[in-house]
């Protein structure tokens, strides 16, 4: 199994000369099985360019995973080219959104209504298939295991785990370590910290002995105070995480868009020197577009 | 559970019923205080989720659809929720908050209904009935991280008579004038004339939705004690907080029959009903602020 990085920016594509070494488009991973399986994992502005490296292959099988359907998610899906192209098979799967009662075809449906698109969604060529999944359901994708678990941010998001040929890889999706809504005065803040930690154990099962965790990490820890509940991680929480959960190579995705390249690199040495972290650790990267990683 | 099992309700009647209740209830909204406050912390930046949580414990309405939603198969978890403070660990704030508005903006509940069944009052009964049950909880030893589904279900034990309320009003109206004029049990009065009553409703509607069984068990059976034999601790506790708000005076169920405190209760405290309610010393503070919230 190996992936690569398509999009690597959280909220909104930023292209530019300041953002060019790490990547402009928003969140994308192709993953590819050991019998070359496809599944791509979010389908920011990044899928397009992936798009266009998979002509040579059409016919194909495609298996688009939603983590959450914010735009910066999903926005490079109506410009995905092989679904307008006859004989690809195209499978769509996410969460069913439960405030507005909408599925995952909706989604895309209305993503490609007369106001915002020229074509609408029963006119793609391909043949579209829609799967509203559920919290820890199991994907088969040939040769690839995807699993699922909800995590914490500001709509329902599914973090994935997707087991190959004895390697593993985890994306989170967006996510925040969920915080306590008691103040510790609080007659309830015992209780709920506990039911807190062990969602937390859940969530490092989730993580567990990855060879690669792909891991929210929007904001340097001297942001996150003003940002809590927008449902980012941080540095220090990434580190920490991946350390608790024993995981090979951590991948620090989801870069703030308004940090440049020269400034992500340092927020990225600092997180690193303060959190001491040393050769017994998990290898820590940020993630990069265009870099292919092989487990 | 069967609903209605032991209440010797008549089957036919019920499954005609059955359909068409559940169709309807989906309509109802919040009760106004609740959706007034939802709506104005939630206009504010800085919503206080401590805030929002505890209002949505404290509406009946409200705490239903929103545990219904979360528990919905869309979502899949492995075990149902029965607590709003934890099902924002699950599927996040913003979407608890949305769910809140969404179900809140469906309209409010008339001040007045066919039956001119005094909604306010039966609200500050079941948050009376919440309050003394978790506090029975406490006598017999329950932690105090387990006594919110004894507040729960105290708050839900009347849900089916907003239901009979707003959809079977000429009829509940009949059954609350019956039981007033031959000094009947309300749900005895509900049974002759409808064929099912309020507890039966509440647990159909409780089960449709996914609540946890002793949930649905707790509202099914909660005027059938000794009728329904099965070790229930909670549904003691929320029968027995009942006939204490009753006594008490405090809001209204629409029900002016005094039920004696049954004997297998008195057994499980081992103490007499008397004792029992002493025990709970002064519940006059607690209730105030019961008071001040449905005010």
């Amino acid at each position: 199994m190996h992936f690569k990085f398509w999009g690597v920016r959280g909220s909104i594509a930023v292209p530019g000369p300041s953002t060019v070494r790490y990547g402009g488009n928003t969140t994308c991973i192709e993953v590819r099985g050991d019998n070359n399986e496809l599944v791509i994992l979010d389908a920011g502005t990044g899928i397009f360019q992936l798009a266009q490296t998979l002509f040579a292959e059409f016919p194909i099988d495609i298996n688009v995973f939603i983590s959450h359907t914010h735009w910066d998610h999903i926005q490079g899906l109506p410009m995905f080219t092989p679904m307008f192209v006859p004989g690809n098979n195209i499978n769509l799967y996410g969460a069913r959104d439960i405030v507005e009662n909408r599925s995952v075809k909706d989604v895309l449906s209305r993503q490609m209504e007369y106001s915002y698109f020229p074509l609408r969604e029963n006119e793609l060529k391909s043949n579209m298939h829609y799967f509203d999944i559920q919290d820890q359901q199991d994907v088969q994708v040939g040769s690839i295991k995807v699993s699922n678990f909800l995590l914490n941010h500001p709509v329902l998001n599914f973090g994935y785990r997707l087991e190959c040929g004895g390697k593993t890889v985890v994306f989170t999706g967006d996510h925040e370590w969920p915080l306590n809504i008691y103040a510790e005065g609080d007659p309830e803040y015992s209780d709920y910290q506990e039911f807190l930690d062990l969602r937390r154990q859940q969530t490092l099962d989730f993580f567990r002995g990855a060879d690669a965790l792909i891991i929210d990490t929007a904001y340097a820890d001297s942001e996150y105070p003003s940002r809590q509940g927008w449902g980012h991680g941080s540095f220090d929480a990434s580190i920490r995480a991946a350390r608790d959960a024993g995981v090979k190579k951590a991948f620090l995705t989801h870069h703030e868009p308004t940090r440049c390249d020269d400034q992500l690199e340092q927020v990225f040495e600092q997180a690193l020197k303060r959190n001491g972290v040393c050769s017994d650790d998990p290898q820590f990267f940020l993630a990069q577009e265009g870099v292919q990683i092989e487990l | 559970m069967t609903p209605g099992i032991g209440q010797q309700q008549d089957t036919a009647i019920l499954t005609s019923a059955k359909d068409q209740l559940l169709e309807l209830v989906e309509h109802i909204p919040a009760f106004p205080q609740a959706v007034m406050r939802i709506l104005d912390i939630t206009s504010r930046g800085d919503c206080d989720t401590k805030e929002l949580v505890r209002i949505i414990e404290r509406d009946p309405v409200l705490a239903m659809k929103i545990l219904k939603l979360v528990n919905s198969p869309y979502v899949g978890l492995p075990q149902p929720i029965a607590s709003v403070s934890h099902s924002v660990i699950f599927v996040g704030i913003n979407t608890i908050k949305n769910l809140a508005l969404s179900v809140a903006a469906i309209g409010m509940l008339p001040k007045t209904n066919a039956a001119d069944f005094d909604m306010d009052q039966l609200l500050k009964h079941s948050l009376g009935v919440a309050t003394v049950a978790a506090r029975l909880a406490e006598l017999l030893g329950v932690a105090e991280k387990d006594r919110s589904d004894y507040f729960l279900a105290g708050l839900l034990h009347d849900f089916g008579k907003v239901v009979l309320a707003q959809y079977k009003a000429v009829e509940f109206r009949q059954a609350l004038d019956k039981s007033f004029a031959d000094g009947s049990p309300l749900h005895q009065a509900e049974t002759a004339i409808l064929g099912y009553d309020h507890a039966y409703i509440g647990a159909l509607l409780a089960e449709k939705w996914l609540l946890p069984a002793r949930l649905i068990d707790c509202i099914g059976f909660h005027h059938a004690v000794e009728a329904e034999t099965r070790d229930d601790q909670l549904r003691d506790c929320v029968a027995l907080a009942n006939i204490i708000l009753q006594r008490l005076d405090f809001g209204f169920s629409g029900n002016r029959y005094r039920a004696e405190i049954p004997s297998t209760i008195e057994a499980r405290f081992a103490m007499s009903g008397d004792e029992i309610i002493s025990s709970l010393g002064d519940l006059d503070e607690e209730l105030a602020k019961v008071t001040a919230f449905s005010n």
